[in-house]
């Protein structure tokens, strides 16, 4: 048997990846080798193609140890349908209702249900299809979805949201129990559907940072900087050493921000608001610090496509690097008020667990998957410049409950800390910023970075005129929300807002 | 029963309804300091009740009577407990009216009627929040009349005045019974005001709220008298407290020795209140399966107290 990676062509770029085109009756035994070989789905998305070379198209990222993989499917017209894959690749089922609610692609035996598609939009309506017509005025219609119905003695259902009691994003989630015990949790999301797939089609390729960045204001920095990797794939241009070490700088800053705001929303959540107060100091330090540095807190439209958009100047430098040692020190003695609480311990630890087998079997991605046992980090895996020279260690732990989630942060935090002065002691000197060629529209362009909360993939095609003809940017969340799900089973109800906390996935990147 | 003692009586209810949410606003602006925060300030829950009462009062559509008075039953329950327990004096008149089993029943009165309130709307927070109350309650109110007897045996009486002065009466002696009792009773304290580590009043996550998740439905001055009320709930056990276990200060008569005593009363709430948020502060919230133990615990330790009385005579 050939082993079906061997068939990939080499895309260009800074993370190894390759492209391969099927036909839909091959698709089931392609993803079934796929699955023998260890690989992973990382994304699985559709696109219109009728105004091109005719029908549809489906699209599925794989991730295993050579790298990132594009398998296009070629549809028909006709009857744009491909066998269900969510038997294969668990994390697969959401995608295709999305890419089903998106474009009329549809798996063949897979759940029927909407996902992204709520009561907004008639059902016959496809916004990602080029002859779309405008959406026409709608009166908010009552939405009805079959939420699987748990029966038996004394099970009763517990609906939590949309709209929560505190401010966070939208998320429906449907418990159902017996007294305090949890026997199942079903999702609904999609509340925070922007339309941003289709707003990219409307973009220049340049233009397309912008909103990329903008698809989970968490990771603004880590979806520029896949962005822009996918557009520099397409034009085939490498950005000068000191932009790349500089987009690292910001990645790692924006992971160093959001583990410790993580890290004092977790003791919140478990009563001890004293961790809350002083991480949200220490993150607010950081934030103050990028915003004196890059321009803005969350670091929007800093990273742009072919570099970054201004260098740094000494103060700024100064401003960076005396902050990290201070940091460092007062979240050593953090960690070890938290590791010294029992309350807390109590709490975090056989929580919310997800086994190593279980990671594997769902696909878990990131941070989450890490502190399940699982070890893959694109940082250490495929490291692009500047990773190749700063030797990223692995953080891995076994225990797959709220505490190992919560000393992945940690070890993460100090990791990137180390990272962050490795960068500012060893930054190249240099231009930063390169002039991009114009892109190739033969073949899709992809980047991905590890974000905080896991691989951040964007896919990019190019239309003719310097414009975006499709972009998809996938977020780690797709894979980890349908694990939460399984983490909460048999945990009580008020446990679950803390394990909730302890993966904190994106609603506006998965919804996007 | 004569017209100063009623007056006096009276005063002394409208101080302690007027000080509770200032006491609880101490609570927070500690908590505040202990985490290095600045803290909103002493008049903040005035504000809010202010806020409250100025606002539409929205109710589900199937809101049946009873929780439109649930809050006023609360509010008159705490009030009334108010009265009954001698935080200004020993010779008020309503102090000798009930004693503490009856205290304890206005206690439990309060909670059915908000429990039974928060099922009347039929949401599933507020089934969820009242079944976690009467998890707590009927645990929590067992150790109570346990700490309760463990001070009537030393006092031969279950009037909470007899209680303060029977320990008064004999400044040099010690009762390690009483230790056992207070250990108890503060655990009780807790468990029963919603406090960290057995629920959390601050928090927004509806999914591990006890006291909170049963007013969710709650708006204006509905809203307003239950946080009053839960003010002057943890208020009351405050003053409990201070008559079972240090009850020095109290004048035995009423008269000028109560302005006296305001001081006092008010630098013992100001030590509790600053004692409460370091406990809390430096306590997480329990699983709520723990809850349990605890109480259990409490219940334990009221239960030595009483042996240790009984059968030490200590």
């Amino acid at each position: 048997m050939v082993s079906s990676a061997a068939r990939f062509s080499p895309l260009p770029g800074a993370v190894p990846a390759g492209l391969t085109d099927l036909e839909a009756g091959e698709l089931r035994a392609f993803c079934e080798r796929r699955r023998a070989e260890g690989a992973s789905l990382m994304a699985l998305w559709a696109s219109d193609e009728r105004d091109r070379v005719g029908g549809f198209r489906l699209h599925l990222a794989f991730l295993d140890d050579r790298g990132l993989q594009v398998a296009r499917v070629a549809l028909a017209e006709s009857a744009p349908e491909y066998p269900d894959l969510s038997d294969l690749f668990p994390a697969a089922a959401r995608m295709q209702r999305a890419a089903s609610d998106l474009t009329g692609v549809r798996a063949l035996g897979g759940d029927p249900r909407p996902w992204l598609r709520h009561a907004a939009w008639p059902a016959d309506w496809f916004p990602l299809r080029r002859d779309a017509p405008a959406p026409a005025p709608r009166e908010p219609q009552p939405e009805v979805y079959d939420f699987v119905a748990v029966a038996g003695d004394g099970v009763h259902e517990i609906p939590v949201g949309p709209v929560h009691a505190g401010i966070i994003e939208p998320g429906h989630f449907r418990f159902s129990v017996v007294g305090e015990k949890v026997l199942r949790l079903e999702e609904r999301l999609g509340y925070t559907h922007k339309g941003i797939e289709k707003r990219f089609e409307s973009l220049s390729l340049t233009e397309g940072a912008r909103l990329a960045a903008r698809v989970s204001g968490d990771s603004a920095a880590a979806y520029a900087w896949a962005y822009c990797m996918a557009l520099e794939s397409l034009c085939r241009v490498a950005p000068p050493p000191r932009a790349l070490w500089l987009r690292a700088l910001l990645v790692e800053r924006e992971r160093i921000a959001n583990h410790l705001g993580d890290l004092g929303a977790l003791g919140n959540d478990a009563g001890f608001a004293f961790g809350l107060a002083q991480f949200s100091r220490l993150k607010e330090q950081v934030l103050r610090a990028n915003h004196a540095a890059f321009g803005a807190r969350y670091p929007f439209d800093y990273i742009v496509p072919g570099g970054v958009a201004r260098d740094l100047d000494e103060a700024q430098w100064q401003t960076l690097w005396t902050q990290l040692l201070p940091l460092q020190d007062e979240a050593r003695r953090l960690r070890a008020i938290y590791d010294d609480h029992g309350g807390l311990q109590d709490r975090f630890t056989g929580c919310g667990r997800i086994s190593p087998e279980l990671a594997v079997r769902l696909g878990l991605v990131g941070l989450a998957a890490r502190a399940s046992g699982q070890t893959r980090d694109l940082r250490c895996d495929f490291p692009c410049a500047p990773y190749d020279r700063l030797a990223v260690n692995r953080i891995t732990h076994l225990g797959g409950d709220v505490a190992a989630r919560v000393a992945v942060r940690f070890d993460e935090l100090f990791e990137s800390l180390r990272l962050c002065r490795a960068i500012l002691e060893h930054l190249p000197d240099g231009a930063v910023r390169a002039e991009l060629p114009p892109a190739a529209t033969d073949r899709p362009g992809c980047g991905a970075v590890e974000g905080w909360r896991g691989p951040v993939l964007v896919a990019l095609e190019a239309g003719p005129d310097g414009r975006i003809r499709r972009c998809h940017p996938h977020d780690p969340s797709w894979q980890n929300w349908p694990a939460l799900e399984y983490a909460v089973i048999g945990n009580i109800v008020p446990d679950f807002p803390l394990i909730n906390k302890s993966f904190n996935l994106s609603y506006s990147g998965h919804d996007r | 029963m004569n017209a100063a003692n009623l007056l006096a009586q009276i005063v002394v209810v409208a101080l302690a309804v007027a000080a509770a949410p200032l006491f609880m606003a101490w609570v927070g602006q500690c908590r505040a300091w202990l985490a290095n925060r600045r803290g909103p300030g002493l008049l903040q829950p005035y504000r809010v009740l202010r806020k409250l009462f100025h606002k539409d009062a929205v109710l589900a559509t199937r809101a049946s009577s009873l929780f439109r008075i649930a809050p006023y039953v609360q509010f008159g329950a705490m009030a009334c407990a108010a009265a009954i327990i001698p935080l200004l004096g020993t010779d008020l008149p309503f102090a000798t009216a009930a004693d503490a089993i009856a205290l304890v029943g206005l206690f439990a009165v309060a909670r059915v009627f908000l429990a039974l309130a928060a099922m009347d709307i039929g949401t599933a927070f507020g089934s969820l929040g009242a079944r976690r109350e009467m998890l707590v309650g009927f645990l929590a109110e067992p150790a109570l009349l346990m700490v309760f007897f463990t001070a009537s045996l030393i006092a031969h009486g279950t009037a909470l005045p007899a209680m303060a002065t029977a320990i008064t009466g004999h400044p040099l002696a010690i009762y390690p019974s009483l230790a056992f009792a207070a250990v108890a009773f503060l655990m009780v304290l807790l468990a029963e005001n919603a406090r960290i580590p057995v629920d959390n009043p601050a928090t927004h996550l509806e999914l591990t709220m006890i006291h909170e998740a049963m007013v969710l439905e709650y708006s204006a001055r509905h809203l307003a008298l239950i946080e009053w009320s839960a003010a002057l709930k943890l208020f009351n056990y405050c003053a409990i407290g201070f008559a079972l276990f240090l009850p020095w200060g109290l004048p035995d008569r009423v008269g000028s020795g109560m302005l006296a005593a305001l001081p006092v009363v008010a630098l013992k709430f100001a030590a509790a209140g600053a004692g409460l948020a370091l406990l809390e502060t430096v306590s997480a919230k329990m699983r709520i399966f723990r809850a349990p133990e605890f109480l259990a615990t409490a219940f334990l330790l009221a239960v030595l107290g009483l042996l240790v009385r009984l059968l030490l005579g200590s």
